[in-house]
């Protein structure tokens, strides 16, 4: 058997996928709105390292530990959560369209944000700020609602689809209504939808590093099951696996990964969509490759995409949902160009 | 392996499409399932599969199928449906090691045991020099012998074939048939297929079911079953039925008025 006909994983891959993001990963830190001068940054860090003595002032040293680094460790996180299941997501609705926020997760967690916005009064001290936790909380409850909805309706991955279309625009018109009902809250709603990482911390990394660390062994896991769900649910069941329960523990784990993201970063749209194919397109489509380097390429995606967000009209801050988009976009189609047409 | 049926009913949401059916499948012999659209043809290769809701007893060399398990099934039943899901992005070999589901464990990886399998399946098949080559790339024949390939490398003493030839060319749909009969003969595997050209179901099974309605409406030889008037009467058709000299049967439908002369 020759290794090249088969769709793997395989060490080149890998090494490739690891060195972009450590490429990506070193710039993100070198670059910010304050110019910390990249060389005393990675003095730094050599310093941290070596145990030496530290160029950076107090000040600078905290920009740089405090505020940049968890903010690209985050954006690479959420970045890696969103593309996995995106991927995921695409392979349980065998839907080159679905994205993470398909089955009610957005409209959730957008309703969650919306209620605590404008009722709950802002508060310093919590543990956990309210707005992640609500976002968490709506994430996960609109998935749970399309889930028991498309249930009851009876089996198969087009009725809980279409139970998550309609799921999205109810909770969608409550948000709607709550947010008319509060409009001086409405540009903080709309600032938390369009995605950010600003707040991002140490204590936001740690928040969801458990959800989305469990969500990618899972998924990574279910690669080849996930490929034979492909097959479609009769051949799936006809080749002895239940697709019912594959795809049940595939969509619990995509969606803490996803209502994890959302709860620290809003709605950034795209990375669910363009990071698979893109992957897809370069890879191959079986999951047991797209899953790992959708992992690798979603924290790539959104880390270059956070630093584009924070520098290019510093110290303004653009959305990184505009960002994701606007780059997105236009790299999903030179890839499309540069494979149209190959014979694989 | 001898498969039988003792008063099979099956159907979707409770609303039955075949009944009654009882029938013996000898161990590496050839059932065809014939019959009219809607007949419930393929939903009666479902039953057996176990993939519809069913009544009755599937009965795998006298052990009540319901006894198996998932994969202990998918083991010794294989199953090919009538308009297979192709994946994209997927090598021939990815798509044939699929077939190797049931002897793996949930989150196994494939040994090399399962490779050489598949590797071995491939060139039964003439499909070795495909082996690397995308499955949307493939034409319609050898589609149909990818698919095939699949299910070979489930290595199931039972195949369930639904309309294996669905868009072969004649001379396609013949190799294939020669293929499958070939691997039955060789490894003693009981084929059940669904075959709608009754020419060709009369040259390769040994035995035919035909179907209306739901119900088995004859079953026996090809000589037995395709007759004038069981086609007419079920298929509201004006055939006829010729014997070539090797004791064959060849099914030819006849145009009844308003032919012209030449």
């Amino acid at each position: 058997m020759s290794r090249t006909a088969l769709t793997r994983l395989t060490l080149p891959r890998l090494l490739v996928g690891l060195l972009v993001l450590a490429v990506v990963l070193t710039g993100a830190v070198l670059l910010g709105a304050i110019d910390l001068g990249w060389q005393r940054v990675l003095a730094e860090i050599g310093a941290q390292l070596t145990g030496g003595t530290s160029p950076l002032s107090d000040r600078e040293a905290a920009i740089l530990w405090q505020l940049r680094v968890p903010r690209v460790v985050l954006a690479g996180l959420v970045g890696a959560a969103l593309a996995m299941s995106g991927a995921a997501f695409q392979g349980v609705f065998r839907n080159p369209l679905a994205d993470p926020y398909l089955l009610g997760a957005a409209a959730g967690a957008g309703l969650g944000a919306t209620l605590v916005v404008g009722t709950v009064p802002a508060a310093q001290d919590w543990v956990v700020g309210p707005l992640p936790l609500a976002a968490f909380v709506g994430a996960l409850g609109g998935v749970t609602l399309t889930w028991a909805l498309g249930r009851s309706a009876g089996h198969g991955t087009a009725t809980l689809l279409l139970a998550g279309v309609a799921v999205a625009s109810f909770l969608t018109a409550i948000q709607t209504f709550v947010q008319q009902l509060h409009a001086d809250t409405l540009r903080q709603v709309y600032t938390w939808m369009l995605g950010g990482l600003g707040t991002a911390g140490w204590q936001q990394v740690v928040l969801v590093l458990p959800y989305i660390g469990a969500a990618s062994v899972v998924l990574c896991a279910c690669g080849r099951l996930l490929d034979v769900l492909t097959l479609g649910d009769d051949e799936a069941a006809a080749l002895g696996i239940r697709p019912a329960r594959v795809r049940l523990a595939v969509l619990v784990a995509a969606s803490l990964a996803t209502a994890a993201a959302v709860a620290v970063s809003g709605l950034i749209g795209f990375v669910g969509i363009v990071v698979p194919h893109a992957v897809r397109l370069l890879a191959g489509g079986s999951y047991r490759v797209l899953m790992p380097l959708s992992l690798l390429g979603g924290a790539t995606f959104l880390i270059a995409a956070d630093v584009v967000a924070r520098t290019a009209f510093a110290p303004a801050e653009l959305p990184i949902g505009v960002v994701t988009a606007f780059a997105g976009a236009p790299f999903f189609v030179v890839v499309l160009r540069a494979t149209r047409g190959r014979a694989s | 392996m001898k498969l039988g049926l003792v008063d099979v009913a099956a159907g979707y949401r409770g609303r039955p499409v075949v009944e009654r059916v009882s029938v013996e499948v000898g161990s590496g012999s050839w059932l065809a399932v014939i019959g009219p659209n809607g007949a419930g043809k393929s939903t009666l290769l479902k039953a057996v599969a176990g993939l519809v809701g069913r009544t009755g007893e599937v009965l795998l060399d006298d052990r009540a199928i319901g006894s198996f398990g998932h994969r202990e099934r998918a083991r010794a039943v294989g199953y090919s449906p009538q308009t297979p899901a192709l994946p994209d992005g997927l090598t021939v070999t990815d798509y044939v090691l699929l077939g190797r589901t049931p002897h793996l464990r949930a989150l196994a990886r494939e040994s090399r045991h399962d490779l050489d399998v598949v590797t071995d399946v491939l060139a039964r098949l003439d499909l070795a020099a495909l082996a690397g080559r995308q499955l949307r790339t493939l034409s319609g024949g050898e589609r149909q012998r990818a698919v095939l390939a699949r299910v070979l490398a489930q290595q199931t003493s039972v195949l369930l074939l639904d309309e294996p030839t669905t868009g072969l060319d004649i001379g396609h749909a013949q190799a294939l048939l020669e293929l499958i009969d070939r691997l039955r003969k060789e490894d003693g595997t009981t084929v059940v297929s669904t075959l709608h050209d009754l020419t060709l179901a009369a040259q390769y099974a040994d035995r035919l079911l035909l179907l209306d309605g739901g119900r088995v409406a004859a079953t026996g030889t090809p000589a037995q079953v395709l007759t004038p008037e069981l086609l007419s009467r079920h298929y509201a058709a004006t055939v006829a039925v010729l014997s070539t000299p090797d004791g064959g049967r060849v099914v030819t439908p006849v145009r009844s008025t308003g032919a012209p002369t030449p």
